[in-house]
Formats: structure tokens, sequence, C-alpha cells
């Protein structure tokens, strides 16, 4: 009884003492089972990366604490709830799925909690879902795609075929690219959404983009869907009059080597690509290397500028939640992508997109960075927050 | 909307394709219920197996290797479920079974993830099948050729097999009246486990054969698993018939809602899936009259 007591009193004058050295507890929401694991290990690798190479600027230190969301909405809702109300954490990051941001979200606009997202790019999230308490490191579906289309126009393509799966985010890139493509001049002459995971044979709808007259197809695929559909596109034999081009997770760096020889050629744009030529990207690929025996993915990045994003907000003398939230709106470094900055209207990430081409390298496929399309803030998309206070 | 003949070829090859391929894997799962009324709902894990296993000796020592082998060492998986867990489930009803075959799913995902990593692998089209080859004045994949034939020369085969050989009228007289034709002094347990394995087998080379064309994922198993059960549900079960003719209705179900109906094509199969069940339950073909 005695110890219950002294052991309580003790928690409690814990409680209330003000954490020396300013610890900054960091709930960690990711799908570490599930098919978006190896996505995970890569976000996770590139935080810990940051906070190991970063952490030292800052008088902060932080303690991880990690959950697995499963991908799936439920599940995550719950640990949200436990990091939130149990561990009481200062900020979380995270998220993978879009499915899993649209769930906890409420829960973190009502509980002030900032969470800093370093996959999920649906665009509502930083539009008409937006909040002041989620900040966006990754990327925005729409962000992504919509600087292809006046590219593809200025290359001579005009009449395009487009594909990707049904679901939103598939949905969210073809419609940011059309939107753009056809204002700069082009032509959809076609345009089809396949069963999302249920679609293993690409056949029927590759031989209607081949016979639809276009100059070139634009799709979106990610993951196991990539690789199928890149391996189909080339065994079809499409490359050669009809090239392909689309969203960068087509050709990822995570799984293009699964891909081999079909991805050669295809010409992507992407937030980040590993052969980005600037000083910080070099470091970065040579400390991630060096950790985890792998080339840096765009996952990679985004766990990796989530902590950093992290370490430049505590910089600023922010500890706790409210601080923490208001100082991550107003973050702005020089990272591996190139200058980055975070848009305090939607709280998304300002960043140059990289048109690249995957071709054969010395140890495998590389990408080639064929132009940096300027960075641009997305549009408000329906988002009003209160703007950052000072 | 395209109307030349040679679009309308390639969508028909594609569907044919798309069909062997669910052939490879529903026959093996049709027979097994067919035979001993045991629903293996971890068949499609068993095709992941077989991707997986090709996909790793086909880095060891090419394409062949994986393509001859994987269907052994599923086989020998098959061997081992046989013995450790399913022997003992044979009496103890459709429910446990299905119960423990579906726990089986997640485990043997979690083994190849342990095994073999949550980043997709992929094998290389073999050199001999490489290209493409002009059929009906279309340029067609040669890969996606030899599925069709190896398909064609399976089904023949399987034929052959049970119309013409002695093993094959007792798996048929088995599958008609298992307490009969052990009575009639067929070991009915034997021919079980024969048949099990040899439809472990077939699951494993479709894994094979698909790994080169889809990418090897440890989630495939799962993917496959609704079509092969729709194809079996479709063409009856326990039939070769039955299993053949679900697999190219679903096949070119499949493929040309995708064609012709876009918006309809994931909802199509599953429509006729219940046409089917409402004016004919037993399926197309059924083994049982």
């Amino acid at each position: 009884m005695k110890t219950t007591i002294l052991a309580a009193l003790g928690f409690a004058t814990a409680l209330s003492m003000p954490a020396s050295a300013e610890e900054i507890k960091v709930g960690l929401l990711l799908p570490y089972s599930g098919v978006y694991a190896a996505l995970s290990n890569d976000i996770e690798a590139g935080f810990e990366l940051a906070l190991e190479e970063y952490g030292a600027e800052t008088e902060a230190t932080f303690a991880l604490l990690r959950e697995d969301t499963e991908v799936k909405p439920p599940v995550a809702l719950a640990k949200a709830k436990k990091l939130i109300l149990q561990d009481k954490v200062d900020v979380m990051a995270g998220i993978v799925s879009s499915g899993v941001l649209g769930a906890v979200r409420d829960l973190v606009h009502g509980a002030g909690v900032p969470l800093i997202v370093a996959n999920a790019g649906n665009d509502e999230a930083t539009g008409a879902q937006c909040s002041p308490f989620i900040t966006r490191m990754s990327f925005s579906n729409g962000q992504v795609n919509r600087p292809m289309g006046p590219w593809m126009v200025e290359q001579g393509i005009t009449k395009v075929f487009t594909l990707a799966p049904d679901y939103a985010a598939g949905r969210q890139m073809i419609d940011s690219f059309t939107e753009t493509f056809t204002a700069a001049g082009g032509e959809i002459v076609g345009q089809e959404f396949t069963p999302f995971q249920k679609t293993q044979d690409f056949g029927p709808f590759l031989a209607k983009a081949k016979a639809s007259g276009a100059q070139a197809v634009y799709v979106f695929y990610a993951g196991g869907e990539a690789i199928s559909f890149v391996k189909q596109y080339d065994s079809f034999g499409l490359k050669a009059d009809l090239p392909l081009y689309g969203s960068g997770f087509l050709t990822s760096s995570l799984y293009v080597n699964a891909e081999g020889p079909a991805a050669e050629g295809v010409i992507t744009a992407l937030h980040y690509v590993p052969t980005i030529d600037n000083p910080e990207n070099a470091a970065f690929v040579t400390a991630f290397e060096a950790k985890t025996g792998r080339i840096p993915s765009e996952y990679a990045v985004q766990g990796f500028d989530a902590a950093r994003a992290l370490i430049e907000a505590t910089k600023t003398g922010a500890t706790d939640r409210e601080s923490l939230a208001n100082a991550l709106r107003q973050v702005h470094f020089e990272g591996p992508r190139g200058t980055l900055s975070i848009d305090p209207a939607t709280n998304n990430i300002v960043q140059p997109i990289y048109v690249y081409e995957t071709i054969a390298g010395e140890g495998g496929l590389t990408q080639k960075v064929l132009a940096e399309l300027p960075a641009t803030a997305d549009p408000l998309n329906g988002c009003t927050m209160a703007p950052v206070s000072n | 909307m395209p109307l030349d003949p040679g679009f309308w070829a390639l969508q028909a090859l594609n569907a044919l394709q798309l069909s062997m391929l669910l052939f490879l894997l529903s026959i093996g799962l049709t027979v097994i219920f067919g035979l001993m009324h045991f629903v293996n709902l971890a068949h499609g894990s068993l095709y992941a197996l077989g991707a997986y296993v090709a996909a790793a000796l086909a880095t060891v020592g090419g394409y062949w290797t994986g393509f001859f082998l994987a269907p052994v060492a599923v086989a020998g998986m098959g061997i081992l479920l046989y013995s450790g867990l399913i022997r003992r489930m044979r009496k103890s009803g459709p429910m446990a079974q299905v119960l423990v075959t579906f726990g089986l799913i997640f485990a043997l995902l979690d083994l190849t993830r342990i095994i073999w990593g949550d980043i997709a692998l992929a094998i290389e089209v073999p050199s001999l099948l490489a290209g493409r080859v002009s059929l009906f004045g279309i340029d067609y994949p040669v890969y996606r050729l030899f599925i069709i034939a190896l398909g064609f020369a399976i089904f023949a085969a399987l034929a052959l097999v049970l119309k013409r050989t002695q093993i094959g009228a007792m798996i048929r007289a088995g599958v008609d009246n298992d307490a009969m034709a052990a009575c009639l002094g067929i070991n009915v347990e034997r021919l079980f486990f024969i048949v099990f394995c040899v439809g472990c087998a077939l699951a494993g080379l479709a894994g094979a054969v698909a790994a080169p064309l889809l990418s090897v994922t440890p989630d495939m198993g799962l993917q496959i698993l609704i079509p092969t059960l729709i194809v079996i549900v479709i063409g009856g079960l326990g039939s070769l018939q039955g299993a053949i003719a679900g697999s190219l209705i679903f096949g070119f179900v499949q493929t040309f809602g995708a064609v012709l109906a876009p918006q309809l094509a994931s909802v199509l199969i599953y429509a006729l899936l219940a046409a089917v069940l409402v004016i004919r339950p037993m399926g197309l073909f059924p083994a049982k009259g």
C-alpha cells in the first residue's frame, strides 16, 4: 500500500514537473503490417535518420512511441486515441493511407495535437478538411501531377489516354493532370479507371489505349499494380509507339528494379528521386545507404523531412502541442528535395516537382532528371483556417 | 469504340489468357472439394507461395528452374499441410475447415513477408518466350500465348487421366459417392492425398506462370482467391468441365466487361455469379447430377 502511494506521489510530481531538457514525445503512426509495410520501413528509417543527424541542432530531445495502424482506419483511430489520451504525446507523425488520415482527422483537430503527415496525399486533407494542427510534409495528389500537363504539351504531346486505379487517389491524380493538360491545349482522347486492387490483367485496357489514337499514355499506379502495369505495357510492345508517362510513383525507386527493363524510358513526375543533384541530397543518400543499405525512396525523404520539420519547429522554442502546431506551419528549410516550405494557408508543403526518366544505370535502373518544375502552392480547395499566430 | 477485328482478337486472347491462369488454380481447388468436401481457402496462398519460390529460384537458376521446381516445392508444402492439419480436420465439418484454412491464409501471408520481405518481387520472362508474334494480323506477347497453350495442355492431360485411366475412374467414383467407392476397395483417403498434392502442385505452377506477368506480392494469394471461388461456383463443384467452363466465362466476362462497360466491369461477374446461384445452384457442370 505504502509503495503504491509513494509510486503515485512520484508519478504525480513527475507529471507536474516541467519536463527537463524539453523531452518531446512523438507518436509515430505507421502501418508496420499490411500492404504498406515497406513504405513504413522507409518513412521510419528516414525519420530516425533526421533525428540522428539534426537532433543536436535543437535543445529538445525526442522520445519515439510507435503504433501500428495496420492500414485500417478504425485501428488507426484507436491507436491515435491511445497516443493522445494515454501517452499524452506532444506531436504525432506518419500516416501512409489517405483513408487512415481521414479517420483520425477529427480526433487530431479536436484534441489540438499537431500531426505531421509523412505520406497520405489526398487533396482534401489540406483542402476542405484542412486543420491548423495537420501539416503535410509529403505531397498532395494534385501537386505531383499538375505540373505535368503543361510540360507534356511543351514536349509536343497533345493527345493522351489516361489510366489509373478506381479510388480517390487515382481519380485525384488523373483529374489534376487532366485539368492542367486540357487548359494548356491538350486533349484527353480516352480515360479508364481500373478496379482498384482487383485488376490482375491490364491487357484489355492496354488494347483500348492502343486503339485510341493517343500520342502517349499518362497513368498513376503504385506498388504491386505499378509493377504489373509497367511490365504488361512493355510486353505488348506499346512503349515504342505510345510512350508511357505518369505520376512518379509508377517507377518509384522503392520497386523499380522489380519492373526491370520494362521501366526503361518511362517518364514520370515526382517530388523526389534519389538522383536529384544538390549537396543536401548527396549527403542524405549517403547517410541513408549507410544506415539501411538501401537507396532512399520518396517515402524515406518524406519521413526524413517530417522529422526535420519537427526539429526546425522546436528550434523556435516550441515545446507544447499548441506552439508546435503553430511553429510547424511556418517551417522552411533546404532539404534533399530542394527548398521546402509550408504554405500557411493550407498547411501543405510547397516543393519543386521533378520530371524524370527511368534509365539503365550501372547497378540496375536509375533516374535521370529531365526537368525541375517550379514549386507552387496548392490552390485552397475550400480550406479556411486561422492564420498563424506569432 | 474501335471495331476493327484485330482489336477484338486481341481482347479474346487476353480473355483466354486470364481464363487459363484461373483454370490452373480452380481445377485443384474444385477436385479437392468435389472428392473430399474439403474447403481449402488457403489454395490462393499456395499460389502466392509458388510465385515466391519461382521468383527466388529464378534469380539463382533462371526462369525454368523456378517453373519446374515451384510446383514440386508447393506440393511439398501441401504434404506438410495434409499430414499436419488437413488429415485431422477431415471429420470436423465444413465450418471448422473453413476457419482453419482461412487462418492458414494469414499465417502463410506473414510467412512470405518474413522470408521475402514487403517489397514486391518480379521475374523476367525467359528469353525463349520474350517478345511478340504476329497472329491474325495482331502482335501478341509470346508469353501470354504460352500461358494459353499451357492451360489447354493441362486441361487435355487431366481430361485424359480422368476419363481414360484407372486412377481417373477411381477419382470419378470417389467424387460421385465416396462411401460406395470405399466399399469397393478404393483407398479414398490415399486418393484424396494424391489429388490434394496434384492440386497444390497446379496452384504452385499457376504462381510460377503468373510471376513474370504480374508482380509477386504477399497479398497476391488473397487477390486471386475470390475469382477462383467464383469460377468453381459458376462451373460447378468437383468437375473438370466445370472448372474450364467457369474459367472461360470469368475470363471473357471480365475482359469484355472491361472493354464494353468499364463502369460495370467489377459488378458484372458478381451479377453473373448471383444469376447462376439462382438458376442453377449446383453450377453449370456439377460433378454430381
